[in-house]
């Protein structure tokens, strides 16, 4: 069932590529925007890398989170969802996956070019890689609770925002806390290892979380 | 978390039941006091003129929405108590077709049904496309079909999903005589067989079923 759902948000997501590409291209701009417009300082541009990569990453996967449930919601698919028999949380959990795979993905892999631009030596480059590895499916996690209680709402788009944005900022300071201790020749696993807890609580909470919203959302 | 065959209890016995249902929108009551019981091979036309409460009532009856009073039973148990199981007995096709416009007309059914609980394969959704007037038109995005069709591949999961409560909202509006036909066969089949239709229409149509109740909300 599970992977149904991941089937068929893939399938659509192969089918509307732009969806995906703006958000990629829109992480790429504003990433790229900072070295243009700062100038080529290398000792500041390292030391602001980790923020604007992960400022850029949260500002990105929020881009999406309006599409994750207003276009079944739209077309009665999010109905017929209420109505399986299966739980919704294991539905929403589903939805949430293929939005990472679709949206935080992309991210990931492209995170360590982008870094290039900002002298980030190496091993920095490798620890941002994990940390978005670890974080993104996090801020896909806590979005599907934003998407979810802003459903059919007027002005969902920048509510969703405001709801979700101070949820992420755990993630922010110690995504960006993991390379900034790692460039500073301290230990970055424990900033990485609690980035895991806050997936493993995600995972655990949000698709329920976001699953009664939903009904709350539909009625 | 997959649905059982067994969970669904023996067909004979089940009966759908409606204890003294309100509904509220806004600050105005649409209707109070409803009552009704259906029984296995029971048909329940839902009437009355628009904005009565038709949606809202089988919304509630599929528990998409809870009542503002009184309680909905499936064989004795409130639905609200059942959760998944009821999920898996009951078939709900609304205003709102349900169908993705990217994916192909088969997709759609295949992951509807898989939704629903009846993960069925290739040939089967062809087969039920096939009895619903799409022949051919397997491979097609939604987006081109025309509304009728678009009904069509809603409705084609009645053929799929065996349970035997089927909630209809205007299953027939934007569809042709010939598919009208279709339809009203597969409903009297569905009700000989032990099944129970809950339906609104605004067109007349003759089901032979049972025990026929008309519901008239004013």
């Amino acid at each position: 069932m599970f992977m149904w759902i991941i089937k068929r948000d893939l399938l659509l997501a192969v089918r509307r590529q732009a969806d995906v590409l703006t958000t990629l291209f829109f992480f790429i701009i504003v990433v790229s925007l900072f070295p243009l417009s700062v100038g080529p300082e290398m000792n500041m541009l390292r030391t602001m890398a980790p923020g604007v990569v992960w400022v850029a990453a949260l500002l990105a996967s929020m881009l999406s989170l309006g599409r994750m449930f207003s276009n079944d919601y739209l077309d009665g698919t999010l109905e017929q969802m209420l109505l399986s028999p299966q739980s919704l949380s294991l539905l929403v959990l589903g939805k949430a996956a293929a939005h990472w795979l679709v949206t935080g993905v992309p991210l990931v892999l492209m995170a360590p070019v982008l870094g290039i631009q900002y002298d980030l030596p190496g091993e920095a480059l490798l620890v941002l890689t994990a940390a978005l590895l670890l974080g993104t499916p996090v801020l896909s996690l806590i979005g599907a609770i934003g998407a979810a209680l802003t459903l059919g709402l007027r002005g969902g788009g920048v509510l969703v925002s405001l709801l979700v944005l101070p949820l992420y900022i755990p993630v922010l300071i110690f995504g960006a806390g993991a390379v900034e201790a790692n460039m500073s020749g301290m230990e970055f696993d424990a900033h990485l290892s609690l980035i895991g807890a806050f997936l493993l609580v995600s995972v655990v909470f949000a698709p329920w979380a976001a699953a009664s919203a939903l009904r709350v959302s539909l009625e | 978390m997959r649905y059982n065959q067994q969970s669904i209890p023996s067909i004979d016995k089940i009966m759908l039941q409606g204890i003294n249902l309100a509904c509220v929108r806004g600050d105005r009551e649409l209707f109070r006091d409803v009552n009704f019981s259906l029984e296995a091979g029971g048909l329940m036309q839902v009437r009355g003129p628009n904005g009565s409460g038709k949606t809202s009532l089988l919304r509630m009856l599929c528990g998409l929405s809870n009542p503002a009073a009184g309680e909905i039973r499936w064989s004795g148990t409130s639905i609200r108590a059942l959760d998944g199981e009821y999920y898996g007995a009951m078939t709900y096709i609304g205003h709102l077709s349900g169908t993705k416009d990217d994916l192909t007309v088969i997709e759609n059914l295949r992951i509807s049904s898989a939704l629903a609980g009846f993960d069925i394969g290739v040939d089967q959704a062809k087969d039920a496309l096939g009895h619903i007037g799409l022949r051919g038109r397997e491979a097609l995005p939604v987006k081109v079909l025309s509304q009728g069709q678009r009904r069509r591949v809603a409705l084609a999961r009645l053929l799929v999903c065996k349970t035997p409560l089927w909630i209809l909202d205007e299953p027939l509006v934007a569809l042709d005589v010939a598919a009208v036909k279709l339809i009203q066969e597969l409903l009297e089949q569905h009700l000989r067989e032990g099944g129970m239709v809950v339906m609104t229409t605004h067109q007349e149509i003759d089901i032979t079923a049972t025990s026929t109740t008309q519901l008239h909300l004013a």
